[in-house]
């Protein structure tokens, strides 16, 4: 099809197909990745993407095909045979000790385990060669945990680099980096191309992949939905073989905001184990309004849900609520004053693996009627909501009384969703809502977002995922190290003046 | 190898595995027997004769079975907010404690001795259990340690004070308290029969606690404290308090162990009251996969295996310390169990 | 002042080396399984079958150091147990912990009573002796109580040593120490993170019984039941007290002992006669509680102790 003839193929897939229970996750999947070259492996989540990386890597045994690096077939279900072949991953979580210094996360696993030193002096003097040549700088003896996120990256790449590697693997590089961060990293890779390393890039940002790749593959419900060159195809050819149909993502349209319902004055938090903090943020929720909070991954989001969602007090500045200056907060405060809180990660905060949908949809109401009395129960009651909301919010589930466990995630998010919006809140707290959900849900939980709104309803809405602030939005603040930017009308800020906020550099101009 | 969940729990899974854990426990007393030389069919036979054999072996049994019903209970409660009690047996003393020190030195009269003693105990147990819990949600520090470390500090405690101030002076230099009136003795449930209304109260407080596990609103903060404290605490769970309340009710529960042996079975706290019963209470809960009901009957199943242990040993040339061998390869073939209702194990 | 004079005693501080090092191989042992992310609780119950597999095998005519070895297998056959159950199944390491310690300790006693069914007091061994090091043990007070130890102590000590050095200095305390903190950095590096941890778990229990087996081939050179008697936790809260480092957990073992062996002293003084002994008795167990008390803000706890680890989970 669309294969330079020159290049040798250096990995090859076969037809590989796994299962897991009633899901195939992979269906007959097969390509060839060529060197020199940079593949752009699309899907959007659950497309099997990650399930395919883990057959690569031997952490999944195939039920059926093969995977061949270099003309080798590697044996299936031995994780290490692909890294020691020469394939490199960079995990979209960092697979960083963090109380581990850079040399020695690098060190790991390349000396035999039961020689007596660690060489480190060889291996420093290697590092900063590699260093040198990719524009990879870092510093050697720093802890990992006192590093920013685009430096934990840039150590994962050094990583594979050491050991090698002349296939780079890397799974949605770009989610945790500010724009100009990712222009760094596409330099880096076109350097590491000109050697003749081969990169696969997996990502669902078509932007990104018309930018970086030569040949794109696209996966879709597990199967392989095209193959595409590049410069023969367009953001909307690949949004089409993606997800199967031409989608037009919600938008929010402008609307007049009412009056202040939550509002930040000056308000910090300190940093708590890895969470940053807050330094002086100013922010007001209104009603009819959705608040959007722009940022890279740990700069403070997680702060300031906390402290809008109930789970932190602020140490300094004013919080107020309607209007009033919030006295005592907790979630249950939070509660009771009218928030609703979609959480960051439904697995660990928002939901209970092992309760059933009943006892989930009635994590937050179970202390009133009418799902209790005096201390006491009533299982007729709460079923019967879980009901409502499994048939309203088009939850797909075995029943009311299956564990939550067994839903995909889209379908507990819509749980989560309808367990939230059933309580009629006039502040809605949405951290992340359509991470790692399938363009459906996505869909799903925007349109729902947008109607909250509509309704009247104050929404902050924080994402890394600069493409959803902008479509969703009507006012956009920017977080940086614990700093909030200044409110941004929607459309006043481009995505590259925003990606100057994101890098912490637009706070200098504006003190 | 890796683990995969069961789309649905069968019946058959639920109860299968568990069964096969017994059986196999069953295997592994059989060849402790033959190691000791002796026919392994004999020893079973000789253990299930000594705790069910006789009218009189069976109520030893369920005299045994007694405070192993409310360690059990106590650890059941306590585990499933993932609180790891492992000081049910300070928590029994505490509670033998104050049912002594009531009962022999207040002077009240019997009718009134005894709910007052089992109050006061519950509330010795509460707090014996409070202050590692209040360790731990103030600052962190992990109560499987503290509450261990206490078992072996409260047992010094009633050591010195058996030799001290509690010394009964009758008692012809053993270190033992003076025994609790006649009347202020918990009485027999049927006249004649050597068991006493403590039986009956661990039956009702297993009900009790059963009953607030699923129809509470407590019982569910406890469930949801224990599988996800930080989904709790998102949800407006009041996590620390929740955990609290937990200490309390299982520092109580294991409390009552102690009053029914002392105002029940012995009348006087020696150092000796407890076999390890807390230890035991481990068992007792893990093999009722925590479920209170179940408690009472694992406690029954347990107490059964020790008494016919004893009885078969002084029979047989089998020491009785195969029961606590039998009794902890029990436990951990059956966690390993109740992993299996739930997961698969499939290849890759 | 009478605890400034037993503080100036060579066989005082001669007794803290004897009380430490039983606490030094186990703290060690379960340093090791920590760090690799397993809390190890059959450390109890491993302590005594340690104890009574070690003197066991002398008493059955092997010598003291394979009886050594033998302690040593012992422990780590029940650690192979619980890293069995632990790592590769993910069972609740408090549950599985408790149950092996139970299962360790039924065991010793079992074997004890089938062994001697007849004897009502234990056998003695011919235990472990002190041994000189020649010039330094001519010292004065430091000499007579540093450098005339058993083997055992000296073996203690050179543990600590190679445990700090093998963390620290060698590939494998990498992969060792990264498998507790992010098991998923060990894995994406092509090693295996089940193999680490259960080869921890197993070491370290090994390390578990020769402190056990300390207690009846160095210090008392006979079995008796309960002789462990609490000291498996109360390393448990010595690793948390040395913040999960050998040096600082070794410091953590001498004070603890210093302060054992004080409160031995102290019942022979006038107080002694005033104050009954069993408050003498509990101080090592209320120190260990407040030693995790005063540890308790300075966390430095491995991130993924306790948490189990799936392959491709992440």
């Amino acid at each position: 099809m669309t294969v330079p003839p020159s290049r040798g193929v250096v990995l090859r897939l076969n037809g590989i197909t796994k299962r897991f229970g009633q899901l195939t996750a992979n269906d007959n999947v097969g390509f060839a990745l060529h060197e020199g070259e940079v593949l752009a492996l699309l899907g959007e989540n659950g497309a099997g993407k990650t399930t395919l990386m883990n057959i690569l890597f031997g952490h999944y045994t195939a039920d059926a095909g093969t995977v061949e690096v270099f003309g080798e077939v590697m044996p299936p279900g031995a994780p290490g045979a692909a890294l020691a072949a020469g394939v490199g991953m960079v995990h979209q979580h960092f697979t960083l000790a963090e109380n581990m210094t850079v040399l020695e996360n690098v060190l790991l696993g390349t000396v035999p385990l039961w020689r007596m030193g660690l060489a480190k002096s060889r291996g420093r003097t290697r590092l900063q060669v590699l260093s040198r040549d990719f524009g990879l700088k870092v510093h050697l003896d720093a802890q990992i945990k006192s590093l920013s996120v685009g430096e934990k990256q840039r150590v994962e790449i050094l990583k594979a680099l050491y050991r090698d590697a002349r296939i780079l693997i890397l799974d949605e590089p770009t989610a945790v980096l500010t724009p100009q961060e990712s222009d760094a990293l596409f330099d880096t890779l076109r350097k590491a191309v000109a050697r003749g390393l081969s990169v696969i890039f997996i990502s669902h940002k078509l932007h990104e992949v018309m930018a970086i790749s030569e040949r794109v593959i696209v996966l879709r419900h597990g199967r392989l939905a095209g193959e595409v060159a590049t410069r023969d195809t367009d953001r909307h050819k690949l949004a089409e073989m993606m997800v199967g149909a031409e989608v037009t993502l919600p938008r929010a349209e402008a609307r007049t905001p009412g009056e202040t319902l939550l509002q930040l004055a000056d308000v910090s938090l300190s940093a708590e184990g890895r969470r940053v903090g807050l330094d002086g943020a100013n922010l007001s929720l209104r009603a009819g309004q959705i608040t959007g909070i722009a940022g890279v991954s740990g700069n403070g989001q997680a702060a300031l849900a906390d402290l809008v969602g109930g789970l932190a007090t602020p140490e300094r500045g004013e919080m107020r609520l309607f209007g009033q200056p919030v006295q005592t907060w907790s979630p249950r405060a939070a509660l009771n004053a009218g928030l609703g809180r979609i959480p960051e990660d439904r697995h660990k905060q928002g939901s209970i693996a092992d309760f059933s949908l009943t006892e989930n949809t009635v994590l937050e109401g179970y202390p009133a009627p009418p799902f209790s009395s005096s201390g006491i129960m009533n299982w007729g009651k709460a079923r019967h909501h879980a009901e409502e909301i499994i048939s309203r919010y088009d939850v797909r589930c075995p029943g009311p009384d299956a564990r939550i466990r067994l839903l995909s995630g889209g379908n507990m998010q819509k749980l989560i969703l309808g367990r939230v919006l059933e309580a009629g809140p006039r502040i809605i707290l949405a951290n992340q809502p359509v991470r790692g959900l399938d363009i459906g849900a996505l869909t799903y939980v925007q349109e729902r977002l947008i109607a909250a709104r509509d309704a009247g309803a104050a929404v902050l809405l924080i994402s890394e995922d600069l493409d959803e602030i902008l479509a969703l939005s009507d006012v956009i603040h920017v977080i940086s190290e614990g700093r909030v930017s200044p409110e941004f009308p929607r459309g006043s800020k481009t995505p590259a003046e925003l990606g100057v906020w994101m890098a912490g550099q637009g706070f200098d101009h504006a003190a | 190898m890796r683990l995969e969940p069961v789309a649905s729990q069968t019946l058959g899974r639920t109860l299968g595995f568990p069964a096969i854990a017994l059986a196999l426990t069953v295997l592994v007393a059989s060849l402790l027997a033959m190691l000791a030389g002796a026919n392994p069919l004999a020893t079973l036979g000789l253990i299930v004769n000594g705790a069910l054999g006789s009218k009189f072996a069976v109520l030893e049994t369920l005299n045994r079975a007694t405070p192993l019903i409310f360690t059990g209970l106590a650890v059941a409660v306590a585990f499933r907010a993932r609180l790891w009690n492992i000081g049910a047996e300070a928590q029994l003393y505490a509670g033998a404690l104050v049912t002594v020190l009531v009962g022999t030195r207040l002077g009240l009269p019997g009718p009134v001795a005894i709910p007052v003693m089992a109050m006061a105990a519950v509330a010795a147990g509460a707090l014996m259990l409070l202050l590692p819990v209040m360790l731990k949600v103030r600052l962190g520090v992990d109560e499987v340690v503290t509450t261990l470390l206490l078992n072996f500090i409260m047992l010094l405690f009633i050591s010195m004070l058996l030799e001290g101030p509690l010394k009964d002076p009758m008692g012809m230099g053993w270190p033992k308290s003076e025994a609790l009136p006649r009347d202020a003795r918990l009485p027999r449930i049927v006249d004649g029969l050597r068991l006493h209304w403590g039986f009956a109260l661990g039956l009702i407080s297993a009900v009790v606690v059963w009953f607030i596990q699923v129809r509470t609103t407590l019982g569910y903060e406890i469930r949801a404290v224990g599988l996800n404290p930080e989904a709790a605490r998102f949800a407006g769970i009041p996590v620390r308090s929740v955990l609290l309340k937990t200490a309390l009710l299982s520092g109580g529960l294991a409390a009552l162990a102690g009053y029914s042996e002392v105002a029940g079975l012995k009348g006087n706290l020696t150092l000796d009251l407890s076999p390890g019963f807390g230890y035991t209470g481990i068992i007792v809960a893990m093999l009722a996969l925590l479920h209170p009901l179940g408690v009472v009957v694992s406690a029954l199943f347990v107490a059964g295996i020790f008494v016919g242990a004893d009885s078969m040993s002084r029979a047989a040339e089998v020491p009785t310390y195969i029961a606590d061998i039998s009794l902890a390869t029990a436990l951990l073939f059956m966690v390993v169990a109740i992993l299996m209702t739930r997961f698969n194990l499939v290849r890759g | 002042m009478e605890i400034l004079d037993i503080l100036m005693t060579a066989s005082f501080w001669g007794a803290v080396l004897r009380i430490a090092s039983p606490l030094i191989f186990a703290t060690m042992g379960e340093l090791i399984c920590e760090r690799a992310g397993v809390l190890n609780l059959g450390i109890e119950g491993i302590m005594v079958i340690g104890a009574f597999a070690g003197w066991m095998a002398v008493y059955a005519g092997l010598g003291l150091w394979p009886g050594v070895m033998v302690a040593m297998a012992t422990g780590m056959l029940f650690g192979l147990l619980h890293a069995t159950l632990t790592v590769p199944l993910g069972l609740s390491q408090h549950v599985v912990g408790l149950g092996v310690t139970l299962l360790a300790t039924s065991s010793a006693y079992y074997a004890y009573r089938l062994a001697l069914p007849e004897v009502t007091s234990p056998p003695r061994i011919e235990p472990f002796q002190p041994v000189d090091i020649p010039v330094l043990s001519d010292l004065p007070l430091l000499g007579e109580s540093l450098f005339s130890q058993t083997p055992l102590t000296y073996l203690a000590l050179a543990t600590v040593a190679v445990v700090g050095f093998v963390l620290y200095r060698t590939p494998l305390g990498l992969a060792l120490r990264a498998a507790g903190e992010n098991p998923s950095a060990v894995e994406a590096q092509g090693l295996s993170v089940t193999a680490i941890r259960m080869g921890a778990v197993v070491a370290g229990s090994g390390l578990m019984a020769v402190g056990g087996a300390f207690l009846t081939m160095s210090a008392f050179s006979s079995f008796f039941f309960e002789m462990v008697n609490g000291r498996g936790w109360i390393c448990i809260a010595l690793v948390v007290f040395g913040a999960w480092r050998p040096g600082k957990a070794l410091l953590g073992a001498i004070l603890f002992a210093a302060f054992d062996a004080l409160q031995i002293r102290m019942q022979q003084t006038p107080l002694g006669a005033v104050v009954p002994y069993q408050i003498f008795l509990m101080v090592p167990y209320v120190l260990s509680i407040l030693a995790l008390v005063l540890m308790s803000r300075r966390a430095e706890v491995p991130e993924a102790l306790m948490v189990p680890y799936n392959r491709g989970e992440r």
